[in-house]
């Protein structure tokens, strides 16, 4: 059976069919439909979102140990959380297959960074598997779990953007048995202290020129033999916009980018003219490549930032100047926070106390766009509490308003240790976790503060207050973000408090369906409305100002923060 | 053929992308298609690349080959005209969503007629909203759009309402056929 899926889609497939019975991960662009397609879908796989990466790696660990296959599922960056784990797995003997899936992001769709994780592959010496297509990624991911469980390995299967997200045609097949778990000990392989990981490294050594042998035999590398004049090492979707604007030229098609297949490489490179590297960000393969004393272009023509497309990748090889299409200056549309946003009237309430506003990753990160202005700093989950902390400390306490703001997700992900650390060193800076009841940005997954899991189910759920008060923080308020007078006057009281002082701005994101606003359609009478534009800077999409007067758009959910603000009560309607 | 569609995220453009991938499936063809989710989709500017035949390489449309661009919003038409084949069929929701810029007073809303015109003179307009608003139901200008796109592509609409009837849920599911017929019968050149 022929179905359309993406490329996240055809993971989860892949796994299914592959007889996996755990999955693990952290919500993140563009990973994260893996494990909710693996959720919604296959309900024989154990599916759950963990706090952060690391865990999902770690916990994933766990199940293979136990002779179980997992897969664990991040973005780029999520990675780099995961990667102490990540460091020290392959020294460790791999039970039930373990695949681990990284979904990178050229051109930053939704990042804060463009990393090239193939590097991930060959610093902790796994092998890495990259499908071009949505049906390579079905098959990749068994293969992936194959070759785990042949040379006793984590396997990396890197996506981009562009695989992840793009849907193709994909044939369907059966699903192979899942593997009951059962109990044993391995101290040698699994109890990595220096005596027994000094012996598992030369294991690794060993199984990575193994797996090179492998590499440069297996199908997932393909000659496609053709016009001999130009070829074209590639992998990814890369390959597939190479292809589409070269058809006649020959290509080395890899689909086990790491470890490469040398004998291969040469064996291709001595039968074409002319040798091109195309892939998306870092010369990986090329320097590999030009490290066997091959000869090729790659990032000397084709660009090291952003994604490749067919035209960058044409103009590259013909070394034809791109067709000039006259430029039109058209007013640009960034993403923006939604109306009626919790996040919108708290930013502007805090900016409006003048204090430095260290951000983090989530939908309030938009606050940083005009005319909020709200947002100083982003760096990393959880960087934000430890920015403000940092900078409070040199200057002294009292001495300048430094705030935090971070969502509830991204508290739970990262921010807790740092809140540990603000308590512990006895900081002075003001804390506001934005708790939305949700993961937003990523399209609303649950997490520990919800009490519901990726599948429905009720369970405990982590209490904020209770957390905060416990790290050793005593002035902790709870406030609701729309009323606009009370989030002013406990943003001034913490402000002034001589200690961590911690807000929870406690209100549903305006996309659940338990958000705390009418719906109804707020409007400006334009006889009242002076034009001062007090509304117009909380930069929300309902609002709109034309003839020197303000008025509301259909956008309007009701949250009455601008009636609130306005001076001469122009806005009204029922909230 | 290379289908792109153009507007602002929540315009329900990817359901519209994947109702078209669909039926070029059952249609027989190969179907790539591709879009960005996640940040960009709050509010920003978003398109879907739908490209179908014997064989789909890239699952990205090169510059100047879109066959036909669907609009659902129209300042949004005007960004991607870099895309559009000459002679491209354009259609354009009669519907205008002022960016932030036009919001605040500091821009105005471009004439973007001439910007297409640069390219294709098949330009279309539909005025998706309008008839939403006649059916009662403002969420189906996807499917009224997808409707009037149906005409310009070679499947029947039988095979177009087999696949709307198996995408969405029974409640939904006649509101939504009935937007795809009206769009059908709006009048275009």
């Amino acid at each position: 059976m022929k179905k359309m899926l993406s490329g996240n889609e055809a993971i989860a497939r892949g796994a299914y069919e592959a007889g996996v019975s755990f999955a693990s991960a952290y919500p993140g662009t563009p990973s994260t439909e893996v494990l909710e397609t693996i959720a919604k879908e296959y309900p024989l796989i154990h599916a759950e979102w963990t706090p952060n990466e690391k865990v999902a790696l770690e916990v994933a660990a766990g199940a293979s140990y136990a002779g179980a296959r997992t897969i664990a599922v991040m973005k780029h960056v999520g990675v780099n959380v995961a990667a102490d784990p990540l460091m020290t797995l392959p020294y460790t003997l791999i039970r039930g297959g373990l695949v681990l899936v990284s979904a990178d992001d050229p051109e930053l769709f939704s990042s804060q960074n463009e990393q090239d994780n193939r590097h991930y592959a060959r610093f902790a010496k796994i092998p890495m598997l990259e499908p071009s297509s949505s049906q390579e990624a079905k098959d990749f991911m068994i293969e992936a779990i194959r070759i785990s469980e042949k040379y006793e390995t984590p396997v990396m299967l890197r996506t981009t953007t562009r695989i992840s997200h793009s849907m193709g045609v994909v044939d369907l097949g059966g699903a192979a048995e899942q593997k009951e778990p059962t109990i044993e000990r391995h101290p040698a392989q699994w109890v990595m202290l220096p005596a027994n990981a000094r012996r598992r490294h030369p294991v690794i050594e060993e199984r990575i020129r193994s797996l090179r042998a492998y590499s440069n035999t297996s199908s997932l590398n393909s000659m496609e033999m053709a016009d001999t004049s130009i070829g074209i090492i590639s992998s990814g979707v890369a390959y597939q916009y190479a292809r589409e604007v070269f058809p006649e030229a020959s290509f080395l098609k890899l689909g086990m980018p790491y470890p490469l297949p040398d004998e291969t490489i040469r064996d291709f490179a001595a039968k074409v003219d002319e040798l091109w590297v195309v892939e998306e960000l870092d010369g990986f393969i090329e320097e590999q490549v030009k490290a066997m004393g091959i000869a090729c272009h790659g990032k000397d023509r084709l660009p090291l930032c952003g994604e490749l497309n067919p035209d960058i990748i044409r103009n590259a090889i013909t070394g034809n100047a791109p067709e000039s299409i006259k430029e039109h200056v058209l007013p640009g549309r960034p993403p923006s926070m939604c109306p009626g946003c919790p996040h919108r009237s708290l930013l502007w309430a805090l900016k409006r106390s003048k204090c430095f506003i260290a951000g983090d990753i989530g939908c309030y990160t938009l606050g940083f766009l005009p005319p909020l202005d709200a947002i100083d700093t982003c760096l990393c989950m959880g960087a934000g509490i430890n920015h403000a902390h940092g900078m409070s400390k040199v200057f002294g306490a009292g001495k300048e308003k430094i705030a935090a703001v971070i969502g509830d997700s991204t508290f739970f992900h990262s921010g807790i240790t740092g809140l540990a650390n603000l308590a512990y060193n006895n900081g002075a800076a003001v804390i506001v976790i934005l708790d939305n009841r949700t993961t937003a940005m990523t399209g609303s997954q649950n997490h520990p503060g919800t009490g519901i899991t990726i599948r429905g189910e009720q369970t405990t759920h982590l209490d904020l207050e209770q957390l905060v008060r416990a790290l050793g923080i005593t002035w902790v308020r709870t406030i609701d973000p729309y009323d606009v007078k009370n989030t002013r006057k406990e943003i001034r009281e913490a402000l002034e408090y001589k200690g961590p002082a911690v807000i929870i701005s406690k209100a549903p994101c305006v996309l659940l369906k338990s958000r705390a606003v009418s719906g109804r359609k707020l409007y400006v009478d334009p006889d009242i409305c002076t034009g001062c534009k007090v509304c117009i800077g909380l930069g929300c999409p309902a609002i709109e100002f034309k003839d020197e007067k303000a008025s509301i758009n259909d956008m309007c959910v009701g949250c009455g923060v601008c009636s609130d603000l306005c001076g001469v009560n122009a806005i009204g309607g029922e909230k | 053929m290379n289908v792109l569609m153009t507007g602002v995220g929540g315009q329900g453009i990817i359901l519209a992308s994947d109702m078209l991938s669909e039926v070029m499936m059952r249609y027989g063809c190969d179907v790539k298609k591709s879009e960005i989710h996640g940040m960009a989709q709050r509010g920003g500017s978003v398109m879907s690349h739908v490209r179908y035949s014997e064989k789909v390489a890239s699952p990205l449309i090169p510059f100047g080959s879109c066959d036909i661009l669907l609009s659902f919003e129209e300042l949004e038409t005007a960004r991607y005209v870099a895309y559009l084949k000459e002679n491209a069929h354009v259609i354009i929701n009669s519907y205008r969503l002022s960016p932030p810029s036009v919001i605040s007073g500091s821009q105005s809303y471009p004439d973007i007629i001439p910007i297409i015109r640069e390219r294709t003179e098949k330009i279309h307009m539909v005025d998706g909203n309008a008839v939403a608003e006649e059916i009662g139901n403002p969420r189906c200008v996807n499917v009224i759009l997808l409707g009037t796109l149906s005409t310009f592509l070679e499947p029947e609409e039988a095979l177009w309402l087999d696949c709307i009837d198996s995408m969405f849920k029974e409640k939904i599911r006649s509101v939504n056929i009935e937007g795809f017929k009206k769009g059908r019968l709006v009048k275009v050149q």
